[in-house]
């Protein structure tokens, strides 16, 4: 689904690499959470997923495309398989809800027949379909970020890329919002959330990547949000496997 | 991609970009008028130079008593001068180049020049034996006056041979530099509605750029997300164009016709078909301009 093979990117002024061989492979149907602390890179991970930017080196591969050699109709072509959720929302001000959501239908040509009936559709799912009249000003931070992701979902897409979709929210406001992407993971979309809040990551026990300074440090499925110090893990790997032993009834030091 | 749709981002593009929008429409406007005024003042010239130079003759002045010594050394015509100046019109050599061919004698001259000169004064003190003889000489080609020139120049009995072509090419030399000076405006402003279609462009843009922000995500065209910008940069230059074919037509209609030709009969005037001839030009002008300036702005400024 999305494959990035020892990619690295320098920015333009910038001395060091923001991505220094990054390798990641992840499957249809996954729900991959990217951590790290601000500036380590996980921002130009998905920036290089949606081909906002182009690696210097290494292959990047979304939905079969091979990202450094895909001309510029093909990348609006992807991207309409793409659904991308930010930090700040990203809602035009001046349109309702309703408008927002119909407005990413239209500037790709979609029939007004398709849109009156996927519109309605999505907002129904984030739980919105009382508000679409609204305007983006009379609507709370969690109802901007559920009309941004309605955004993202009413074409339909294969992957849904959320960069940091509750840095913005109190803490009810973004379990709302992780209920409602692990819904649309359920349903078989793939998602992609990078992310610093630790109560999430660590309560949605997904595969987690973790990135430092530009490199992939950690990639581990159900994971939590950092990885104990490494002195600690011979105590935890003998502590499961007591679990373990336990939980079988048998006990070896009888046997 | 729908035309109701580009045409309402188009409109909303406009009346966020209102004033800037205006200053093009000016700007293309005056631009493309001095344009027109530039070729306007070319087609008179290629006018008055067909109708003149048919109407340009050559003359051979014979000389008078009262002639300069150092052209006629010898005085006056002698009628043995006149034979061999008319033999040698009517020459095999001559002969091809010569249309037709006329001789004035001094009565005739005095006739034309006091009508010519009705309300000048010192005409009152002038006689007909002051005034030359002349052959006047039309040419085929009027072009090649330099034959008579070179052939009469210097003969015995001939004060001067002068083409009439002279005069008028100093008018034509001076309007030529009008229209030069117009072209030369044209182009300079042409070059600031350049700029300023990029600017505006750029600003619109600018106003936008939450929208083309998301266009681009959600996976519009390039072509969608430019088509918009590029229509408001044709329109508006458009509208400009439209306008300068109207002052066109109004600097033809009004000042031409209604005001040269009335004032100065004696010359034939450019008229609502070099309009016409203008026009089309004007419009292509305009649409490539608006085409260059607003596709290398978009080109910069809002690439997928």
């Amino acid at each position: 689904m999305i494959r990035l093979e020892d990619v690295i990117k320098t920015y333009k002024g910038a001395g060091l690499p923001a991505l220094g061989g990054v390798s990641i492979d992840i499957q249809r149907g996954e729900f991959v959470f990217l951590v790290g602390s601000s500036g380590s890179g996980k921002s130009s991970m998905l920036r290089m997923m949606l081909r906002e930017e182009k690696a210097d080196q290494g292959e990047v591969l979304v939905l079969g495309e091979n990202l450094n050699r895909i001309s510029a109709r093909r990348v609006a072509q992807l991207r309409r398989k793409l659904g991308v959720v930010f930090q700040d929302f990203r809602l035009l001000p001046n349109k309702t809800v309703y408008q927002n959501v119909a407005f990413a239908l239209q500037v790709i040509g979609r029939s007004k027949g398709f849109i009156e009936t996927a519109v309605p559709d999505v907002l129904k799912l984030v739980g919105l379909d009382e508000k679409a009249s609204r305007l983006p000003s009379g609507l709370s931070g969690g109802e901007q970020q559920r009309v941004a992701i309605a955004r993202a979902l009413v074409n339909r897409p294969e992957i849904l890329i959320a960069d940091e979709p509750t840095g913005n929210l109190d803490p009810t406001t973004s379990l709302e919002i992780m209920n409602l992407l692990e819904r649309i993971n359920l349903s078989g979309t793939t998602v992609v959330m990078a992310t610093h809040d630790r109560s999430i990551v660590d309560r949605m026990r997904k595969r987690v990547v973790e990135i430092r300074d530009g490199k992939i440090v950690r990639d581990e499925l159900s994971a939590s949000y950092k990885e104990l110090p490494s002195d600690q893990m011979p105590i935890i790997e003998e502590f499961k496997k007591s679990i373990d032993e336990f939980g079988s009834g048998e006990n070896p030091d009888k046997a | 991609m729908r035309l109701g749709f580009v045409l309402s981002e188009m409109w909303a593009g406009i009346r966020s970009n209102l004033s800037m929008v205006v200053s093009i429409i000016l700007v293309s406007f005056i631009s493309l008028t001095f344009v027109s005024v530039a070729a306007l003042l070319q087609l008179q010239i290629g006018q008055m130079k067909t109708y003149w130079y048919e109407r340009a003759q050559v003359a051979v002045y014979l000389c008078t008593d009262f002639s300069p010594d150092e052209a006629c050394p010898s005085g006056g015509v002698t009628q043995a001068q006149r034979i061999a100046v008319a033999t040698q019109l009517k020459s095999a050599t001559l002969e091809p180049y010569i249309d037709s061919y006329f001789f004035e004698n001094q009565q005739e001259a005095y006739e034309k020049f006091l009508t010519e000169f009705a309300d000048v004064e010192a005409a009152a003190y002038l006689t007909a034996d002051q005034l030359n003889e002349a052959y006047w000489v039309n040419l085929i080609d009027p072009e090649r006056s330099d034959l008579i020139v070179e052939s009469f120049s210097g003969l015995d009995g001939v004060e001067e041979v002068r083409d009439q072509r002279g005069y008028l090419d100093q008018i034509f030399a001076f309007l030529n530099l009008t229209s030069l000076a117009a072209g030369g405006v044209a182009v300079v402003m042409l070059l600031s509605a350049t700029l300023l279609i990029s600017t505006t462009i750029r600003l619109s843009a600018f106003s936008r750029r939450r929208e083309i922000r998301i266009m681009k995500l959600v996976g519009a065209s390039n072509f969608s997300i430019q088509a918009p910008f590029l229509l408001e940069g044709i329109i508006s230059t458009g509208i400009g164009a439209l306008l300068s074919v109207g002052a066109t037509f109004g600097i033809v209609r009004f000042v031409v016709q209604d005001i040269l030709a009335v004032e100065v009969p004696f010359t034939s005037f450019i008229g609502i078909n070099e309009a016409w001839q203008v026009a089309p030009y004007l419009l292509l002008i305009g649409f490539v301009l608006a085409v260059l300036a607003s596709g290398v702005s978009i080109r910069r400024h809002l690439k997928i």
